[in-house]
């Protein structure tokens, strides 16, 4: 069995699927997801589908448990590059993965993550630096 | 004057000695109605071909037209119809080519003591089954450039046009039923994945009826391409057609619609971050 890499890009760990995916491929992704997730403490996951053509309940259902978990560590989940075909026969399954953020491809999905992630780091920020000098 | 060859019952001795006239006359009787439309001299060589085709069939003793020995004739006859059906030509018009032989050959056997009825009979029956066959091939060539024509309004009809960096619309108009929405549908997913564009306009001014079927598939449209990372937004729905929407109890959920393309255009740019200001010298 092939395990699916999983990548880190400072606090996004990027997912990117070039094979046809079995149902334990899946059950594999997502365990080795969630750990990634917990150990690294990343914000962001990219899930890169633009290479696959076929998918079905399951894996639809993949995205939909991929994001709820993520969103358990606060980390948010975009699913990039989905094929209409395979958005059509999602739509068709009845899965319209009302949780997940989508996006056309990885560089809008990056600039996603960033603009939230941004705004979150800059609050941060300012709590650190601007609040000792107010008090 | 006719000549009892084997199974031979006379038809082909007499079509064969009067082949001249025959033709000519066939010719004449088939010109009449056409018209002019077909020149005479294309008419002559047409029916003589088929004549020749027609007349070797019969020689072989075969009286069926289904017959691997009317092959020829056949072939001929529906190439024939497919002409006429292409041009234009009325069903009469394309069958009296052929019981215009018919006439022909009644007269010829009129003024022939030596045929009896049984011939006028086995050549009635004859023309008769390939009048009929010119009609299918008529009907058939006439089907086939309805499929056509459908085809192209299909290709026509569903352009996919960019009305601002980002923003893709499709102005729907006519009649929406299944098929052209699925083809919309297709090509305008397509489109988001090679342009990159983020917002897509489905414009239905131009529709004058939705059914149920027909929003699901809107709805699929709109659901599948926010899957894929845009948004569609539905816009220039009609009075009436927003009260069948409704009394057909189709939700359209967390889509956005918009009265009009301007308003849907409107929010696309404000979406994607563009600020529409008037100009100062604008009123």
């Amino acid at each position: 069995m092939e395990r699916i890499p999983i990548l880190k890009i400072g606090d996004v760990l990027l997912v990117s699927i070039q094979i046809d995916l079995q149902d334990r491929d899946v059950l594999a992704l997502q365990e080795d997801l969630s750990e990634q997730i917990c150990d690294t403490g990343a914000r962001g996951v990219v899930i890169d589908i633009s290479a696959v053509d076929i998918v079905d309940s399951f894996i639809g259902r993949m995205f939909a448990t991929i994001a709820s978990t993520s969103r358990l560590f606060d980390a948010t989940t975009v699913v990039v590059g989905m094929r209409p075909a395979v958005a059509i026969t999602l739509v068709e399954l009845g899965l319209t993965l009302g949780n997940v953020r989508t996006a056309l491809n990885l560089e809008k999905g990056l600039a996603i993550l960033r603009q939230i992630g941004g705004t979150r780091s800059d609050v941060l920020g300012r709590a650190d630096d601007d609040q000792p000098v107010d008090r | 004057m006719t000549v009892a060859a084997g199974r031979d019952d006379g038809i082909s001795g007499l079509l064969r000695s009067s082949a001249r006239s025959l033709t000519e006359r066939w010719v004449e009787l088939t010109a009449a109605p056409l018209r002019g439309r077909v020149s005479r001299a294309e008419l002559e060589r047409e029916l003589g071909e088929l004549f020749e085709a027609f007349l070797a069939a019969v020689e072989t003793g075969s009286r069926d037209v289904d017959d691997e020995a009317y092959a020829e004739v056949r072939a001929l006859l529906s190439e024939l119809s497919r002409r006429r059906a292409r041009a234009g030509f009325t069903p009469t018009e394309t069958a009296t080519g052929v019981f215009s032989l018919k006439r022909a050959v009644f007269e010829v056997i009129e003024g022939d003591e030596g045929a009896g009825i049984a011939e006028l009979v086995t050549v009635s029956q004859l023309l008769d089954a390939l009048g009929l066959w010119t009609f299918e091939a008529y009907a058939k060539a006439r089907e086939e450039v309805i499929d056509e024509q459908a085809a192209q309004l299909l290709e026509l009809t569903t352009p996919v046009v960019k009305l601002w960096d980002g923003v893709l619309a499709v102005p729907l108009v006519g009649t929406l039923d299944s098929g052209r929405t699925q083809v919309v549908m297709e090509k305008l997913l397509e489109s988001l994945v090679n342009t990159g564009a983020e917002h897509a306009i489905i414009d239905i001014t131009g529709v004058l009826a939705v059914d149920t079927q027909v929003a699901q598939y809107l709805l699929k449209t709109a659901t599948a391409a926010r899957l894929m990372g845009a948004e569609c937004t539905i816009s220039g729905i009609r009075p009436h057609i927003a009260q069948t929407i409704v009394e057909l109890g189709i939700e359209f959920g967390d889509i956005t619609t918009k009265a009009s393309l301007a308003d849907a255009l409107l929010h696309a740019l404000r979406r994607s971050g563009v600020d529409v200001v008037r100009g100062r010298t604008g009123r």
